[in-house]
Parts: structure tokens; sequence; C-alpha cells
């Protein structure tokens, strides 16, 4: 019964705020920041002055066009074997936004339907279920990605195979609590009397009321999913060079970090201002879209 | 008690047997599995001799019960490039993990618990928004990005602090500061949070209205309380320290396990890889199951709610 209010209560409450959304600065700064990092990376090859593996020796190691030494050729400058940092910063939003996207995907269509069941179901399917999702909670996803390089061997699936092995279990976890919520709810209990499937009740009575606390968690989850690839292609276990991973661009800078700084410092800042974004905007619809939710 | 310590062991075991297969089928997933034993230098007779090791010739159960009895008897194989057993390169390096965990695990503990009690009593001050303020922007920066900006800040610019190696104390300096990047924004939200619900209880308010100095009734009476429900998040904490570690170790070249993992991967040295993984994911399993227990001996409920 408190969850059927809250869904219309929601409704009503957006409704009146449709005039302003767009104005509030907390939406529009991260939802514009993403949608410009969406853009670079659908039309990268068009935006990108040159591919991101062209290497020009005679270019090599060139400064950012402020710094004196620099060129407005390579506005951010070049990297070892002469690439174009700004090109490669623009490509790689391609990888770290599709990463996210089949991350996500995957993920959260897993843990809905196993929160769901669990929620719904309770009892020792339940109890299974939910002891399964906290140990993969508490499992460091390192662990399992570096297990997968390993065998695998580094690449874009087995990055997004090991994000999402244990990436499931957020979703899982708070699904299950607001299917548990609603099972004891009157319009799930009179689905219930009049004969209906536990299997339709899941899905068009259950499922239906849990999609704010579902997007809410979609949009904290880019950054996560962001962050992780980073870290692994950072270590030599997710996307392997050349191609423009902002993480691995990151490692390519490390060791001349004394002569060459801007080889790290601009994909560590766009990995930056997308997880801030993501978070941001997550935060931003937790607060108008189901304020109870504080603790994901 | 005892049958709520015996079901938690018996899922410690299901969940070691679940890593184990795991890593058994993906060893037989990527085609031939002697691939992973093999170095450039391997003769004929080599991988005869792995392929008899690893029961290649038998059938699947048999040669999963082989690696898992040699798993059990504390046999995780040899190094490929060193040639030495891998337990002991793993003990070689544990000092040095250890040393830093530690460390960085205190040391952020203890900013944890003081910032995030000052969050929790100052609230929305220029205090609490500072501090909110470093939380959001410890969960959006990549730490391994912002350890080099260190090195680029404290060691090249202006050469305080070494930007690699160990040894010294101020070895430590660079790569504390960055575990402490991983392990302070969520460590502070759960202090900062549990203790705003511990503030609002009525034992609080009698407290203040006994007439207990403010000092008495946060850090004495308030704060043990809120300690209790962080405790339920210390495997997650512990999962960071774990991811940090790697991180850390492998920007600072700090000689640790860690560091020895990442080394292997690059090598190729398949069996230092997975006997790291098993060590580490043992050691988190029983930690996990050890703050259960210490959890369910502060909170009683928990064990009749979850048996």
């Amino acid at each position: 019964m408190d969850t059927v209010k809250l869904t219309t209560g929601g409704g009503v409450k957006r409704g009146a705020r449709r005039t302003s959304i767009f104005l509030k600065w907390t939406f529009f700064i991260p939802a514009a920041v993403l949608l410009l990092m969406v853009i670079m990376a659908i039309f990268a090859p068009v935006l990108a002055p040159y591919p991101y593996d062209q290497i020009a020796m005679t270019d090599r190691l060139m400064p950012p066009f402020f710094v004196e030494g620099g060129s407005t050729d390579h506005i951010l400058g070049t990297d070892l074997i002469g690439r174009d940092v700004l090109s490669r910063v623009i490509y790689g939003a391609r990888i770290s936004l599709s990463v996210a996207l089949l991350v996500i995907l995957i993920t959260a269509s897993i843990g809905t339907v196993l929160g769901i069941v669990a929620g719904y179901l309770g009892g020792r399917t339940d109890a299974f279920l939910m002891r399964f999702t906290d140990t993969s909670l508490s499992f460091p996803a390192i662990l399992i990605a570096l297990l997968l390089a390993a065998t695998l061997g580094p690449g874009y699936w087995t990055v997004v195979l090991a994000i999402s092995l244990l990436g499931w279990a957020p979703y899982a976890r708070i699904i299950r609590g607001e299917a548990l919520k609603l099972r004891e709810a009157d319009f799930v209990a009179q689905a219930r009397i009049i004969g209906t499937s536990p299997i339709r009740i899941m899905v068009r009575h259950i499922f239906p009321n849990i999609i704010n606390p579902l997007i809410i968690m979609v949009t904290l989850s880019v950054g996560m999913v962001i962050l992780t690839e980073a870290i692994l292609s950072y270590l030599g276990a997710g996307i392997p060079p050349p191609a423009a991973s902002w993480g691995n661009m990151v490692n390519d800078g490390r060791n001349l970090i004394d002569s060459a700084w801007w080889i790290s410092l601009w994909p560590g800042l766009a990995i930056g201002l997308v997880v801030l974004a993501g978070n941001f905007l997550g935060d931003w619809l937790r607060d108008e879209m189901d304020p109870r939710l504080r603790q994901i | 008690m005892a049958r709520f310590i015996i079901i938690r062991l018996l899922q410690v075991f299901v969940a070691l047997i679940g890593i184990s297969i795991l890593i058994f089928v993906l060893v037989r997933a990527s085609g031939d599995p002697t691939d992973l034993f093999r170095t450039s230098s391997s003769t004929e007779e080599d991988i005869a001799r792995i392929r008899a090791n690893l029961g290649l010739d038998k059938p699947i159960p048999e040669q999963y019960w082989i690696f898992v009895t040699d798993l059990a008897q504390g046999d995780l194989g040899e190094s490929l490039v060193k040639r030495r057993p891998v337990t002991e390169m793993i003990f070689e390096r544990l000092p040095n993990t250890l040393s830093l965990a530690a460390t960085s695990f205190f040391i952020s503990m203890l900013l944890a618990l003081f910032l995030g009690v000052l969050g929790a009593t100052k609230r929305d001050t220029f205090l609490d928004n500072g501090v909110k303020f470093i939380a959001i922007l410890g969960q959006a920066l990549p730490g391994f990005w912002v350890a080099i900006m260190a090195i680029l800040v404290f060691s090249v610019y202006w050469q305080i602090f070494p930007p690699y190696g160990h040894g010294t104390p101020a070895h430590y300096v660079l790569p504390v500061a960055t575990m402490a990047f991983f392990l302070l924004p969520g460590m502070m939200r759960l202090v900062r949070s549990s203790m705003l619900d511990v503030l609002d209880s009525e034992y609080i308010k009698l407290a203040r209205i006994k007439g207990l100095p403010e000092r008495v009734v946060i850090w004495k009476h308030a704060l043990r309380n809120a300690l209790i429900a962080p405790l339920t998040a210390a495997g997650m904490v512990f999962a960071m320290l774990i991811t940090g570690m790697v991180v850390t170790e492998q920007v600072f070249a700090w000689p640790g396990i860690g560091r020895l993992i990442i080394e292997a991967l690059v090598s190729r040295d398949f069996p230092v890889v997975q006997g790291i993984i098993l060590m580490v994911g043992a050691v988190v399993l029983l930690i996990n199951l050890l703050v259960d227990i210490l959890y369910a001996y502060v909170d009683p409920q928990i064990r009749y709610q979850q048996m």
C-alpha cells in the first residue's frame, strides 16, 4: 500500500516540477556532461582531429598548446609515439560508455530477475539467493577480473564479463528488498486471490513498481562500471593497446610523469568528469524519485 | 550460536568450491590448458609433464579431483618464470603488503571516524560540506590517476617524497595517501550516516538531559553505538582495501602481493596468478565469516533472523 502511494505521489510531483527541471543545475550540468560524452563516443571519427592510432614519430611528446613548445595542431599534446592525446580521449569515450552500457544491461537484468524472485517467493529460495548475493557482494571484483584476464586473455569482452560476473549482486539486494515490501501490498494480495500465476504477478505487478529504484541504481552504477574498467585497463587486465581506453592511456603516461604529464592528466580528468556526472545525476534522481533509497 | 557458526562455515566451504570450479572451468575454457602453463622455453617433455600433472588424459571429474586435492594440501604449484613454489613467493612479499595495508587501514579508519563524526555533529555547516565534497571527489576520481598526479606534484615538482620503491618511512607517505583515497569516502559515509541515526535516539537525549558534556555524549555514548552498523559493511571495506592495494602497489612499484600478481599477469605466469587469487579469496571469505560472527555476537537479533 505504501508503495502504491509512493508511485502515484512521484508522478504528481514530477508533473508539477516539469517546468523547472531543466533549470536546476544539479540536473542540468551532469546531464549535459553525459550527453556530451555520448555524442563524443558516437561521433568520434568525425570529431577527432586524427585517427586514435596514427603514429607520428616526428611529433613525439609534444606538450599541450598552452605550454611552451606546444602547438594548436595537437591541442592536448601527443604521447610517446606521437599519437594525438585529444583524439585518443575522444575515442576513449567509446570504450568507457559502451562497456558501461553492456555491463549495466547484463547486471541489471540478472539482478532484477533474481531480486524479484527472491523477494516474492521468499522462504528457502530467498535464503539461498541472498546468501549467494552476499558472498558475491563482499568478493573483490578485481580478483575475478584478474583471473579472467589471465585465462581468457585481456580484451573487451573479458572486461565486460569480468565486471558483470559479480556486478549483479547490488541490484539483487536492493530489488529484493523492494519486492519483499510489494509482496504484502493489497493489489498483489488481490491478484493472488483471483488466481493470478506467480510469474504473472512478478512480471505485471511487482516489476512495474520497482522501476524507480532500478533507474536510480542504473544511473548510479554508470560511474562504478567506468571506474572499474579504467582500473582494469590501467593494470593491463582490461582493454589492451593500441585501443584508446582512458585507463590504459593513464598507464602510458605513468613512467613519463616527470617529463610528459599531459599523457596521464587528460584521460584521468575525463574519467573523473563522467563518473562525477553519473553520480550526481543518480543522486538527483534518487532525491526526486525515491528519497527512501538513501542507502544505495 | 554454534549452529550459526556451523552454517556460516558451510557457506564459506561452498563459496571456496565455487571459486575452485570457476578456475577449473576457465583454465579449460580457453582451449588447450597447457598453453597457460608453458613458457617460450618449454620443451615437449615439459608439456608432457604439465599434461600429466593436470591429469588431462583422465575424465573431467577426475581432473577436478586432482586439482582440488592439490589445493587442499596447500600446493599452489610452481612459478613458470621463477621456478619456485608459489606459496614461497607469496609469503616473501606478504610483510610488505601487510605493513602498507595495516598502516593505511588504521590511518583511514581514524580519519573516517573523526571526519564522519564531525560531519554528523556539525551538520550542513561549512565543515560538513567540505567533508562531503571530499567524499564525492574520492568516489569519482580514479585512485591510480590521483596517485600519479601526486607523484607529479610531490616527487617531480617539489621532490618531497620518493616516487616509488619502499624502505624508509618517507616511502609510505604517498602510497598511504592513495590508499586513504580508496578507503576514506566509503568509510566516512558509513560513520556519518550511522552517527546521524544514533544522535536521534532517546538515550542520547537522556544523556544530554542528564547534563553530560557534549564531548562525552558524542565521543563516548553515541560513537560507541554508531560503530555497530558500519560493521556489516566491513566485508565491502575489505574488498576496497584489496582493490586499493593492487592499484597502489602497481603505481608505486611497491614489492607486495598486489604487484606480484600484476607482474605474473604480464609475464603470463599463470600458477602465480591462480595461487594469489585462491589465497586472497580464501582470506576474504574468512574475514567475512569473522565479521558475521562478531556482528551476531554484538547484536543477538541477527543470530535468530538468519538461522
